[in-house]
């Protein structure tokens, strides 16, 4: 068996999810080799084939073209599985590659399961098992559910590739995202608040319940979508990884996002009206009750 | 300007979710059903474009899925859409990404459509494969997870949410796809005067026979709840009550009472 797993590169750098893609292809036992639009001072420290694309004529973000690449190092190397990780490169990539090739893809694989790969549904509250119909298939792993064992190593033998083709979508540049004026890297507890604190005028109750603690005060992304606290607090993928010693989950269901920013806290509180919801995963304490008066009750308490 | 929106109702995801009698989807007893979220920003996004510019612009909104998706579809109309289009199937969810897609694709063909907004991924399934994979088999440019979106006559400038909350600007020209992400926009309340007007606009059937010539790639074999990783406590009961138990549990347990 044969995995070909398709490496991310971005601003100048190779990802150290890349690694992730190896570990997800040892579980497998597949024998392996790597595509990877970059550059040759930035390969991934692997003994084994790269099948290397030069960023600087194929860009960082170039669907058509990166996809065109990757069929060509598909050529070669006649894998089994094409993996990638389930990131905005990843789930972006994965489809085009799927249907172009008319192969089953499996999105965001957890664990590999007896008959197929397990895959999260339903908000990360339940999983299902996907088998593949076809005998090859693609496929996008979840971000930190294969963690390798032991520091890289090796240098592999590159081999470089090249497609002539054009690509429909012009990268324009990077926006970086927005300064972090809160660090909350630095907090020793964080009270944070999720959507089930129903409304806008309820965040000062959180805040306080914060304060209460000596700690600062969190966010999930669907508050600060919604405009209720701002850019700054937000927990999560797409805003601040954190590890306080105390984390208290404010009606957060507990989305990947939000736990892959959280999830290493030294000791986690949720407090959430759903016995069910997938905080209570990583949860220490889950505090089943409406999340407002207990907020309000545990302020009272501290403050005694 | 035509533009299609695609969206898929959805259950209410804080509802608690059972096996049905396959076990290989949730069963739909006790389930309240809604659009699905990333939808609604595909949908705001389409309306917010029309308005931008006026009578030219063309709406048609599209659901696949049993009787109770006019529901989404008749919402989407009150947002603004004009005519949607219901492609009846109770069996939708064991159709496979590659079908949903190929049955989408086989719709638009020779339709003309400029522009195509779905969600980035459904709240149920969590796929994000079913807009690309439209794309891709029309051969539209795309751009995924798309946080704010641009249109330049002739062209759409899209920012794509990316790790680490920075963005990649990208612009790619019409026909095209664009899979919309939170935080692109803020869905609008249909109001009830649009949702009266609603009631007038055209819902066209289209059997899903006509369209899906595809088996499936992929299939479901099983659907269950995540394997308690264990550990936690719950605690239920009166708030004051709790509030003491938590204190007496964090003095044994953490160092921040100190």
């Amino acid at each position: 068996m044969k995995a070909l797993l398709v490496c991310e590169y971005r601003e100048g750098k190779l990802l150290d999810t890349s690694y992730e893609l190896l570990a997800f292809a040892e579980r497998l036992g597949a024998d392996t080799a790597i595509v990877l639009v970059g550059d040759a001072a930035n390969v991934p420290r692997y003994s084994g084939k790269v099948h290397l694309a030069h960023v600087a004529i194929y860009g960082e973000y170039n669907p058509d073209l990166h996809k065109e690449l990757i069929l060509a190092a598909v050529d070669r190397e006649n894998p089994d599985y094409i993996i990638f990780q389930h990131s905005s490169y990843g789930w972006d990539l994965a489809p085009r590659l799927a249907a172009k090739l008319r192969l089953a893809q499996v999105s965001e694989v957890v664990a590999i399961a007896g008959d197929g790969f397990e895959v999260g549904c339903c908000n990360a509250k339940m999983r299902r098992t996907v088998k593949p119909s076809t005998a090859k298939a693609v496929i996008t792993i979840q971000t930190g559910a294969f963690t390798p064992q032991g520091e890289p190593q090796g240098s592999p033998t590159v081999e470089m590739l090249d497609v002539a083709a054009a690509g429909k979508v012009e990268f324009i540049g990077y926006e970086p995202a927005e300064e972090k004026d809160i660090d909350l890297g630095k907090a020793e507890v964080i009270v944070s608040a999720g959507r089930g604190i129903g409304k806008k005028d309820n965040v000062p109750i959180i805040a306080a319940l914060a304060k209460a603690f000596g700690g600062e005060l969190g966010a999930s992304r669907p508050v600060v979508d919604a405009g209720w606290v701002e850019h700054s607090h937000q927990v999560g993928t797409t805003g601040q990884t954190v590890s306080p010693k105390l984390y208290v989950a404010c009606g957060i269901s507990g989305a990947i996002q939000h736990l892959a920013g959280m999830k290493k806290s030294d000791f986690i509180v949720a407090v959430n009206k759903d016995k069910d919801a997938p905080i209570g995963e990583v949860a220490d304490v889950l505090i089943v009750a409406d999340v407002m008066p207990f907020a309000q009750a545990l302020t009272a308490r501290l403050h005694k | 300007m035509k533009i299609l929106v695609c969206i898929k109702q959805v259950p209410d995801m804080e509802s608690r979710f059972k096996p049905d009698s396959q076990g290989t989807w949730f069963s739909e007893a006790d389930l309240a059903f809604r659009m699905n979220e990333y939808d609604e920003y595909a949908v705001e996004q389409a309306v917010g474009l029309k308005e931008l510019l006026g009578d030219s612009a063309d709406i048609t909104v599209l659901s696949i899925g049993p009787d109770r998706v006019v529901e989404a579809i008749k919402k989407a109309l009150a947002m603004g859409c004009d005519r949607g289009v219901h492609i009846p199937d109770a069996a939708v969810h064991g159709k496979d990404p590659w079908q949903v897609a190929s049955a989408i694709t086989a719709f638009s063909q020779g339709k003309g459509f400029d522009l195509i907004f779905t969600g980035m991924q459904s709240q149920d399934r969590g796929s994000a494969q079913v807009g690309i994979t439209v794309a891709e088999l029309l051969g539209y440019a795309c751009a995924s997870t798309v946080v704010g979106f641009e249109y330049l006559e002739g062209s759409v400038v899209v920012r794509r949410e990316l790790e680490g909350g920075g963005k990649a600007v990208v612009r790619m020209p019409l026909p095209a796809l664009v899979t919309c992400q939170l935080g692109l926009n803020v869905p609008r309340y249909p109001t009830l005067p649009n949702i009266m007007k609603a009631k007038k606009k055209e819902i066209s059937t289209v059997s899903l026979g006509e369209l899906l010539k595809e088996g499936p790639l992929a299939e479901t074999t099983s659907f269950y709840p995540p394997a308690k990783s264990g550990g936690g406590i719950i605690l239920e009961g009166d708030v004051a009550e709790l509030a003491d138990r938590l204190i007496g549990i964090l003095k044994e347990k953490t160092t921040v009472m100190r």
